[in-house]
């Protein structure tokens, strides 16, 4: 460091200093440092327990320097559900993808959400297979060419995009719901601010947090990291919006 | 007007995606296309040391954390 100067912003210690295998530009990583920095400023290093997906981030607990479990694939809910009712104290998320959360695991999902079970959902949505080589998800948008529909996806036959969000925001046991984004220092800044909220709120113990992350895929969309934010702001986000759904802590304090 | 700050960009830290460059507000970084790092990618590099406001835009746009940002005191 020069002299004279002070450091503005540096890599959080509890994001471990390893390689992340993501391909250039995924908002993996970008969540992944966010959730870390929030973990260090919050100083909850010792009370985080994170649970992995089955999806591109299934390494995630290579790289946060927390206590972590893997789940089999769909199910980071129920143990999720399982780690928060044993050791309430903790502050417990589960860290899934579109295929992860909106597809094989809907069920789980919509029930924790509906026995309002007291952790924090992470659901990052990319609307593509990442791993697996691009297959069409659940999210995957109207007419979007996937390897497994290369025509654009055909609604008639496999019905719009599911927002999941909306969804979960409808059930009771639900205390916050937003959907977040990266693709502009701004909506970074939201989006961190909206995973400290569900912390807190997870903290009071009030109820589920669900924090969707409308993400992008470079590899999938068979395009560059730059030309996936356009991707995002003229297509996603028309049929995904950004915003919060459900915020009961608010709605309590108006009353 | 003399720089307001300055970054450090780990080189093999970066992936070279190019959120940071189109993110700097005042055009101060770019993507060193003639070089690699020991990955085989194109890695960004603070090009105009003058002009750094250390908004730290580009570090919170990084994906993998690789950048550091220093502002001068006072």
């Amino acid at each position: 460091m020069k002299e004279g100067y002070e450091v503005v912003y540096k890599r959080p210690k509890t994001l471990l200093d390893k390689r992340m295998h993501y391909c250039p530009g995924c908002f993996h990583a970008t969540i992944h440092k966010l959730l870390m920095e929030i973990v260090e400023e919050m100083g909850i290093q010792e009370k985080t327990v994170g649970v992995c997906p089955v999806g591109c981030s299934v390494f995630a607990y290579d790289y946060m320097d927390i206590d972590m479990q893997e789940a089999a694939h769909g199910r980071a809910a129920a143990v999720a559900t399982a780690i928060k009712r044993m050791l309430p104290d903790r502050y417990v998320f589960s860290y899934q993808g579109d295929g992860d959360l909106a597809a094989i695991g809907t069920a789980e999902t919509i029930h924790a959400c509906n026995r309002g079970e007291k952790f924090t959902f992470i659901f990052i949505n990319n609307g593509i297979y990442g791993m697996t080589g691009g297959q069409m998800a659940p999210t995957t948008l109207e007419g979007q060419k996937t390897t497994t529909s290369p025509y654009g996806r055909n609604v008639q036959k496999l019905g719009m995009p599911l927002k999941m969000a909306e969804m979960v925001s409808q059930l009771a046991g639900v205390a916050y719901a937003e959907r977040v984004s990266c693709n502009t220092p701004a909506n970074t800044r939201k989006a961190k601010k909206a995973l400290k909220k569900a912390f807190e709120i997870q903290g009071k113990g009030l109820g589920t947090t669900f924090i969707e992350v409308a993400s992008n895929c470079p590899s999938g969309w068979k395009c560059t990291p730059v030309e996936s934010l356009d991707w995002l702001k003229n297509k996603v986000y028309p049929y995904f919006p950004l915003g919060v759904f459900k915020d009961v802590p608010a709605v309590k304090e108006e009353v | 007007m003399p720089a307001k700050g300055y970054v450090e960009i780990s080189m093999e830290g970066c992936k070279g995606c190019g959120l940071c460059v189109i993110h700097c507000p005042s055009k101060c970084l770019e993507l060193n296309t003639s070089d690699t790092n020991s990955y085989g990618l194109h890695y960004s590099y603070l090009a105009k040391e003058d002009v750094c406001i250390a908004c730290a835009n580009c570090a919170i746009m990084c994906p993998d954390a690789a950048i550091t940002v220093y502002k001068k005191v006072g």
